[in-house]
């Protein structure tokens, strides 16, 4: 059962992501990048990470993709299509991505991974006792860290995006 | 770990998301798509993470606070992407790469 919604899943991850980097219409292509994180998030909840998923949902399905909605509607028209990009081009990256995608399955399949058996899921406190500790291994200061981060991204933000129309 | 799912799949699965998030980065000449692209490109380095935890490392959880992290980073600089793209575009009314030399100064 759980086999064949991950393959499910997959399949539609590989559609809509192919779809994202290729759809001629940019709202359109946005759109399919959701489906792809909402499987991503579907894979989190199969291997029983349920945080995880909840904050792939709220923070990428929330948050990330209604800003980059805003700013699609902001500076695009909605009708307007997208320049394909030169056959010669696109002949290029798919060489590109393509011996990129094989030297890694190479490489991940020559390695011997031993995957240890296991179908405990984790609690929440447990993660959050992790980040807020300040002994061995305790994430405090990254965790700290990050929080200044995204308040220097939200000064940043706003005073980025004021900005100045500029002189002629 | 999934029932009868190897971790050889799942790896298999990010780097195939990974690499069409390569191919979109370097076909697309909008900097909207451009960001879409480096979004999945992201979210497959933080399958990997989470996978790799969770089948070779179940005791710890080091995986899971490298995603977290990922999210924030990767929200953190979406928004301001966006708010650059919004600058950009009151400046020069266009987003597509060519047109984008204003910032040299």
């Amino acid at each position: 059962m759980e086999r064949i919604i991950f393959y499910i899943l997959a399949l539609i991850m590989i559609v809509f992501a192919i779809k994202t980097v290729s759809s001629r219409k940019m709202l359109r292509s946005v759109i399919y990048l959701l489906f792809v994180l909402i499987g991503i998030s579907g894979i989190y909840f199969l291997i029983d990470y349920t945080f995880l998923a909840a904050i792939q949902l709220a923070v990428y399905a929330g948050g990330v993709i209604v800003l980059i909605i805003f700013s699609v509607l902001m500076v695009h028209h909605i009708e307007l299509r997208l320049d394909v990009t030169s056959i010669k081009d696109r002949i290029l990256a798919g060489i590109i991505s393509l011996a990129g995608i094989s030297v890694t399955l190479f490489a991940i399949y020559t390695y011997k991974f031993n995957p240890v058996e296991n179908y405990n899921a984790i609690d929440v406190d447990e993660i959050g006792k992790g980040l807020l500790s300040y002994k061995e291994g305790g994430f405090i200061l990254p965790f700290e860290v990050i929080s200044v981060l995204l308040v220097a991204v939200m000064i940043g933000a706003i005073i980025i995006a004021k900005g100045k129309r500029l002189e002629q | 770990m999934i029932q009868g799912i190897s971790i050889y799949e799942i790896l298999t699965l990010s780097t195939i998301i990974f690499f069409i998030g390569v191919y979109g980065f370097l076909t697309r000449k909008n900097l909207i798509t451009m960001l879409l692209s480096i979004e999945l490109i992201l979210n497959a380095s933080a399958i990997n993470f989470v996978v790799i935890n969770k089948y070779l490392f179940p005791e710890n959880l080091q995986g899971v606070y490298f995603s977290i992290f990922i999210i924030a980073v990767a929200a953190a600089e979406s928004a301001l992407a966006v708010a650059i793209i919004i600058n950009l575009y009151k400046l020069i009314t266009s987003v597509e790469v060519e047109d984008t030399e204003i910032m040299k100064y």
